[in-house]
């Protein structure tokens, strides 16, 4: 087939017309925060003294933490949806929620005797946060993935990898709520685990469906 | 920020997205010109046949994609990028190894146009062979046989909506099932 044929052919094709990338995938990203919301809701449910808990700093850190990952890695996903839209993107960003972990990490080994920092990490909840976060979110990552075939990625892999972080932010976000290790060791220690899994687990996804 | 070339594609782009079919036709031609250009500069020695592939992936990338260009941006930056992409998938596909700088593949775009013979390609017939009965139908009688869609729907019996639609997913199918097929 000559090139002018398919020019002339293609120009003939009026399909359906596609609404915006970034409203498909908008509405994605807040179908999988409500998944992610109903599954713990319906499961775990919040723990009951979350009215105290939230008068605490280590209990409300939880969530400046995977708000701010949710959220760095979403305007990058946004992004990710032009086909020149990770060019030049400022990647460095989902380092922002590691930063500030490591950051309270500090000054939680500042503020605890030597003695306890053992007990505090291994905490008593480490086999839920290690289970209850991928399970929140593996849904939420489908949902991603499918808002993201909507656009056009050049990156395959990367933007199966952010979209993880992502159902990860969302899903630690909800267990955040039942858990009740609050501390900057316990979360340093075993939500990154959860999250970075579902990255691994987006990225070979990314890499086989979000090909175009 | 934006060259002349670019405004002068983004308005053709404008016009083709509200159903202007000669803007569309005359965007899609120097597209085709850019990429090709592109690609023959850079992978001519990583791919000394098949660029003319790569010129029909992308313009059909570019088609079934082009609601991703935002009508506020430049328009090269996007089609570059996709030219780019899949310059390197056709390569890969072959086992070759490239690293294409995205700098190197946009700098032509400034270049002198080079004089390239058209070729005739296999690979659009042989991915059409791959698609179910009905769109195959459908695909070569508006591809192949230069039927219209009103003359489709006629010859196979079937709604014009419906021509449309097995036409379109025909397409994106054939994109997807590009050097897939053994």
């Amino acid at each position: 087939m000559k090139t002018d044929q398919l020019i002339s052919r293609l120009a003939a094709d009026t399909p359906p017309r596609h609404s915006s990338p970034a409203l498909s995938f908008g509405l994605a990203a807040m179908a999988a925060c409500l998944f992610a919301a109903a599954a713990m809701l319906l499961t775990i449910g919040p723990r009951p003294d979350i009215a105290t808990a939230a008068q605490t700093w280590r209990f409300d850190f939880k969530f400046v933490v995977t708000l701010t990952l949710a959220g760095s890695v979403f305007l990058l996903l946004r992004r990710a949806l032009y086909p020149e839209g990770l060019t030049g993107a400022p990647l460095w960003t989902v380092f922002a929620a590691p930063a500030v972990l490591l950051a309270a990490v500090a000054v939680e080994l500042a503020l605890l005797p030597a003695s306890t920092w053992g007990v505090t990490v291994v905490g008593t909840n480490w086999w839920h946060c290690l289970t209850l976060v991928p399970a929140f979110g593996i849904v939420p990552l489908a949902i991603g993935l499918w808002g993201m075939r909507q656009g056009a990625t050049t990156r395959p892999m990367l933007t199966g990898f952010l979209l993880g972080l992502f159902a990860g932010g969302v899903a630690a976000t909800f267990y955040a709520l039942n858990c009740t290790d609050d501390s900057p060791l316990f979360v340093a220690t075993w939500y990154p685990i959860g999250i970075v899994g579902l990255g691994l687990v987006g990225a070979f996804a990314g890499r086989a469906v979000l090909r175009w | 920020m934006a060259s002349d070339e670019d405004r002068a594609m983004a308005d053709m782009m404008r016009a083709a997205l509200r159903g202007d079919e000669a803007a569309y036709t005359e965007f899609l031609r120097r597209a085709a010109a850019l990429t090709r250009r592109a690609v023959t500069r850079r992978l001519k020695s990583a791919l000394p046949s098949g660029i003319e592939d790569v010129v029909q992936e992308t313009l059909l990338a570019v088609h079934l994609k082009r609601h991703t260009w935002r009508s506020d941006e430049p328009i090269l930056p996007w089609l570059v990028t996709i030219a780019r992409y899949k310059a390197i998938d056709a390569c890969r596909r072959r086992g070759v190894r490239v690293e294409v700088p995205i700098e190197e593949f946009s700098d032509v775009l400034a270049g002198p146009s080079e004089t390239h013979a058209m070729e005739e390609t296999q690979q659009m017939e042989r991915a059409v062979g791959t698609l179910s009965e009905g769109q195959q139908k459908v695909v070569k009688s508006i591809a192949f046989e230069g039927r219209s869609i009103r003359e489709t729907a006629a010859v196979l019996d079937m709604k014009e909506t419906a021509v449309r639609v097995a036409f379109h997913r025909g397409l994106s199918t054939i994109a997807q099932r590009f050097g897939r097929q053994a």
